[in-house]
């Protein structure tokens, strides 16, 4: 994954609450086998009403998308938060995520933003007001600022994932670091746990 | 469990976690075990092309097992260019991988959900993960499982362990006697309807309570597979007699000695008496009743004697907002009955309920009746197994010459990504997990509903209760 720093861009007020991961990309686009190429199936279904937020050209362009509560719940497919990335998403700001999309696309390189649903609906205000208004998401420094929005507060999330985002970590690699840990695991389970047979 | 008060038990969940911590360090995410990975065609792929870029191997083949179900054609047609490409993928990753797959045409092919339990890899205590949102089905065994995404199925395959953060301990009880016409699918779409997609958020369910030990392990696995549409990591029920023999005797079962030692560990696995939950819910089973869903998310729901709520009367602007939005979407008017709502197809299968407890309640309610002119029915058994112990029973009949298609094991018409799909505007009763817009394809309509419910619409032509047939 590449570093994510910082991120600043205008936003896309896409207003719905539990938006599912079949919404943001559904199922008749997963049948790429690369991890790149699905950005026509983002909200591809909603995108044939040409009045769908996404269809708005003052909106074009938009690098952090702001959605209602619960956003990403049902199927995790991590092709929502690569089409997310893939159609120019670099964060999505919400009261609430969905736990694996959150974990997706921490891993994608899309920061899920979690902000009180007060600040979320004064920043759609504001966005809505002003296509223009200036998102800054500084992961480095875990901050979010909306000056338009009033909006100057500490990022939600952990030291731990803002240093894994920064640094573009694998983090398979990080893992195998406490490989000695894992085989000393192994070393004590259990023999009778099952095992699958070698290949068929 | 440092943040727990001095004499506090612990939940079946903390007890299954804990016992799978391979490193802890402060500040970080537990790195925990995993004892089972399953994977399936359509979110491997992208993990094992990361292996290869890589150089690595997959560190523990024989905890690993693959099948092919969610783009497969049921019908023995052949699968689409796109479809086939990721089925051809599977085949060699698992070949240059040393992964044992169950391919089409294989005895033990299934859905992934129903093949594991079937072939008796699940089992109590384990941690147990797939790229696939459904894998909570598998807590019904009083397994710690979950749904991840594909950079994480490639760390699983890597390392054979997950990084977590420790979720929130939830309990779901559910007591008292439930009414003879109220199905596990029924239990779980209450639950939903009373804590709301996203009410079990950041945490592990236990659903526990009389009503719940009451019933039979592909009920459980009915209740648990649709944690995730309450927005929960995973849904487990402690281990019991009933789950004792539902395993003793199958294929990947210990025997012997090793069994005598399984279950030592598997009883001691119950929550505490004195353990604490996070957060809790209460439901009295008696209040519970076979639910239709009106909406386009699992917590709209009504039972099936009611109407079509009116988004006016809903207090919450979101909620109001999202009825609204489903009703507009759903083509249905507030008001309207949920008995004359009128189907054109009816979807019995999916790793919900196709399990064979599932065939033989929807087979009962068809037995001697036709499905209703213009209906469109079929059944998918989950697995190969469930489909060929269903006809060595006679139900492939009886759906035959009700009226149904009779299909071959896999996804299906769960989730609009093989040839089954709703035409658009195609209204459909079934017995899968998800009502979200599209789900069963562009512009279907989902209506999610227990097999027997599912049967009696079939022959209805409207949701009906087997009790309402005459």
């Amino acid at each position: 994954m590449d570093p994510v720093t910082h991120i600043a861009g205008r936003a896309l007020p896409l207003a719905r609450a539990d938006v599912d991961t079949d919404q943001i990309i559904p199922a008749s686009y997963l049948k790429r086998l690369g991890r790149t190429g699905y950005a026509d199936g983002l909200f591809a279904a909603w995108r044939h009403d040409g009045a769908f937020v996404m269809n708005d050209p003052r909106y074009a362009g938009a690098a952090v998308l702001i959605a209602g509560a619960n956003f990403g719940c049902g199927s995790s497919r991590e092709h929502a938060a690569w089409a997310l990335r893939d159609a120019g998403f670099r964060a999505v700001i919400a009261p609430s995520f969905a736990d694996i999309f959150r974990s997706n696309a921490l891993r994608s390189g899309v920061v899920p933003v979690r902000l009180a649903a007060a600040e979320v609906a004064g920043l759609l205000d504001a966005v809505r007001r002003e296509p223009a208004t200036e998102i800054e998401i500084d992961v480095e420094h875990g901050r979010v600022r909306v000056p338009a929005a009033g909006i100057d507060r500490a990022l939600d999330l952990d030291p731990f994932t803002r240093w894994r985002l920064a640094e573009g970590l694998d983090d398979i690699a990080l893992t195998l670091r406490n490989e000695a840990d894992i085989a000393a695991y192994e070393a004590r389970r259990d023999a009778w746990l099952p095992r699958v047979a070698g290949r068929a | 469990m440092s943040a727990l008060a001095v004499n506090t038990g612990t939940t079946l969940a903390a007890k299954v976690w804990e016992r799978h911590v391979a490193r802890r360090a402060e500040g970080e995410p537990d790195l925990l075990y995993v004892d089972l990975h399953l994977v399936h065609e359509v979110t491997s792929p992208q993990a094992f092309d990361g292996l290869r870029l890589a150089g690595r191997r997959v560190r523990r083949p024989e905890l690993t097992l693959a099948t092919m179900d969610h783009n497969t054609p049921t019908d023995g047609r052949e699968p689409d260019e796109l479809s086939r490409a990721q089925i051809e993928a599977l085949v060699r990753n698992c070949e240059d991988f040393g992964v044992r797959l169950y391919p089409l045409g294989s005895p033990d092919q299934g859905i992934v959900h129903v093949i594991s339990p079937q072939l008796g890899l699940t089992q109590p205590g384990m941690v147990i993960v797939c790229g696939d949102s459904h894998t909570s089905t598998h807590g019904a065994f009083g397994a710690l499982a979950f749904g991840i995404g594909s950079t994480e199925v490639e760390h699983v395959l890597a390392t054979q362990t997950i990084a977590q953060a420790r979720p929130a301990w939830m309990a779901v009880t559910v007591e008292g006697t439930l009414p003879a016409d109220v199905s596990a699918k029924d239990v779980i779409l209450g639950i939903i309807g009373r804590i709301g997609v996203s009410g079990g958020a950041g945490a592990v369910l236990e659903y526990r309570g009389s009503a719940i030990r009451s019933l039979s392990m592909e009920g459980r696995m009915t209740v648990c597979n649709m944690s995730i549409e309450a927005g929960a990591r995973a849904g487990m029920v402690a281990p019991d007699d009933v789950t004792f023999a539902y395993l003793e005797g199958r294929p990947h079962a210990p025997r012997g000695a090793a069994w005598e030692q399984a279950l030592d560990g598997w009883r001691a696995l119950a929550t505490d008496r004195d353990a604490a939950f996070d957060r809790e819910e209460r439901i009295d089973a008696r209040e519970l009743r076979p639910y239709v869903t009106w909406g386009t998310n699992p917590a709209q729901s009504a039972p099936i004697d009611g109407i079509v709520p009116d988004p006016d009367g809903l207090d919450e602007p979101a909620k109001r907002d999202a009825a609204r939005r489903a009703l507009a979407y759903q083509s249905l008017a507030p008001g309207t009955p949920i008995r004359d709502i009128a189907v054109d197809a009816v979807f019995i299968g999916s790793c919900t309920n196709a399990r064979i407890e599932d065939l033989r309640s929807a087979a009962a309610v068809v037995a001697g009746r036709r499905v209703r002119g213009g209906v469109r029915a079929m059944v998918v058994p989950g697995s190969a197994r469930v489909k060929e112990q269903a006809e060595r029973e006679g139900l492939d009949r009886v759906f035959r010459e009700a009226g149904f298609e009779w299909r071959a094991a896999g996804c299906s018409m769960c989730l609009g990504m093989n040839p089954d799909v709703l035409r658009p505007g195609e209204r459909c009763a079934s017995t899968s997990n998800r009502n979200f817009e599209g789900r069963q394809g562009p512009g279907g309509r989902t209506h999610l509903v227990s097999p027997a419910v599912a049967a009696a619409t079939a022959v209805s032509g409207t949701f009906a209760a087997p009790a309402d047939l005459r």
